[in-house]
């Protein structure tokens, strides 16, 4: 077993990365740039990773380039954050619609204007339908763990597909943890050898990226939206492997205090690991609530959702994002359309809440969950629910 | 290509879209998109070959008495062969039905 270690998530989801044996590293170093290319950077040039890390001039470039060497079959590993994923967005489709196994973590974060480099999730609703597998993770060990489970579930014949690691920004890119990195041995033995089995060779020339005018591109668009609901199967299967490699079990829904819960309240990232002492708070006040957290984002897991909401009668909703002008927050917006057609189902509140890094103490999320309660009893209620925004 | 583009099903594509037999583009009859063919005047023709040179579509071929000509299935009719032919052998007619 590998050794429990003081160390920021950033650095620790480089040496996860380089455990798993990367071919190409292709990455832009300048803000808003993390430690995780920074320290991957460092182990390729003290040859303790055997990569080709290539520093691009540009975010654009990076994704460009790991595109290319993914095609020709390589193991490929890239992050980002904030502003740099916006200017991946183009090639991102590209990507995952030429069905290329590229893992990239993600440091989530706020977009300009004003400038703002800390945490939040608008960057990461801005990708929510480039195609990729997407996971987002709560603390610094969840997103070692799922960084070597991304390379299984892209590379896997069954999928073929690239995935996004989510992680908040500053919350947990800057933050230091005791996290377990495993061993090299344990990593070699869950991450099997990329083997692309369409790669571009001489000796077999296939053509990747040709043109799809109006006679093909419906079909190749419905398979791969097809294609991305049948990997969650897959995704499930590497988790419960690593469960059992390692001892740690990752869901699509997580779900804390749920059991009996009739209020739940329910986000992503890590604002969960604040929202569990608060509904030990609620409980301990008599309120019956329950801590639902999506680890499992694209292909979106609407069977575990409703299971998990069941007998609820109010669900509140947390987004770390806007949607300008839209009907909720974006991440609300997308677990009512879930639950909308079920017989029964809970009343759900939205609150949108810590944009641009603004800290959600425990209270934050009591308050939340009693003014959704308030509002779901009494009607009423804005369109679009603030917390913690100056009046 | 096996088959065209128009009958495949979404449950039949390969990987990413990947084409798998290479050169399949020569099946692709470009000549459709044409509005106007070169035609030739070959009493001027000095046999130079800077016709094929511009040639953007690489579809002009030379003839057994060293003549050159449009292959009419990739012809698109883009005119530059009759711009850039110093003798002025050929001209550029509207395509009828």
């Amino acid at each position: 077993m590998g050794e429990k270690v003081g160390i920021e998530a950033s650095i620790a989801i480089a040496e996860a990365a380089g455990l798993a044996n990367p071919d190409v590293i292709a990455a832009y170093p300048i803000t808003p740039q993390t430690h995780i290319v920074e320290h991957l950077a460092e182990m390729v040039a003290n040859g303790e990773v055997d990569a080709e890390y290539i520093p691009v001039e540009s975010e654009h470039s990076a994704m460009s380039a790991c595109l290319g060497a993914s095609a020709v079959g390589a193991r490929t590993f890239t992050a980002t954050a904030g502003q740099g994923l916006e200017l991946m967005h183009e090639v991102l489709y590209i990507v995952s619609s030429m069905q290329l196994p590229v893992v990239m973590a993600v440091a989530n974060r706020a977009l300009s204007a004003p400038i703002n480099v800390w945490g939040d999730h608008s960057d990461l609703m801005a990708v929510r339908d480039t195609g990729w597998i997407q996971i987002v993770v709560e603390n610094g060990q969840e997103a070692v763990d799922n960084v070597l489970c991304a390379f299984c579930i892209a590379e896997d014949h069954r999928v073929l597909l690239p995935v996004m690691i989510h992680l908040d920004g500053f919350h947990m890119t800057h933050v230091i943890e005791p996290i377990i990195i495993p061993d090299r041995e344990e990593v070699q033995k869950f991450v099997p050898p990329n083997n692309y089995p369409l790669p571009l060779d001489p000796g077999r020339p296939v053509t990747m990226g040709g043109v799809g005018p109006p006679t093909i591109y419906p079909e190749v668009k419905k398979y791969q939206d097809v294609h991305l609901r049948s990997t969650k199967g897959v995704i499930l299967e590497h988790w419960d492997r690593f469960a059992r490699a390692f001892g740690r079990q990752y869901n699509p829904v997580e779900c804390y205090r749920t059991e009996d819960a009739k209020v739940l309240i329910m986000m992503m990232g890590s604002m969960g690991e604040t929202a569990m002492n608060a509904v030990d708070n609620l409980r301990n006040e008599g309120i019956s609530a329950g801590l639902l957290k999506l680890r499992l984002w694209r292909p979106f897991p609407f069977e575990e959702l409703q299971e998990a909401v069941g007998g609820a009668d109010l669900l509140v909703v947390v987004d770390r994002a806007i949607s300008f002008g839209g009907p909720a927050g974006p991440f609300c917006s997308e677990v009512k359309s879930a639950l909308y057609n079920l017989e029964k189902r809970p009343k759900v509140t939205g609150f949108v809440a810590g944009l641009g890094g603004r800290d959600i103490p425990v209270v934050g999320f009591e308050t939340m969950v009693c003014q959704g309660m308030e509002i779901a009893e009494k009607g009423g209620g804005e369109i679009l629910e603030t917390y913690g925004v100056r009046e | 290509m096996s088959k065209n583009k128009e009958e495949y099903t979404w449950k039949e594509l390969e990987i990413g879209t990947i084409f798998t037999e290479p050169g399949n583009t020569a099946e692709y009859k470009t000549g459709d998109w044409r509005s106007q063919a070169p035609t030739y005047n070959f009493d001027r023709c000095i046999k130079c070959g800077v016709c094929q040179l511009y040639c953007p579509e690489g579809c002009i071929e030379q003839d057994e008495d060293g003549y050159f000509t449009a292959n009419l299935y990739w012809c698109k009719g883009c005119g530059i062969c009759a711009r850039e032919c110093p003798t002025g052998v050929i001209t550029m007619e509207e395509e009828t039905e």
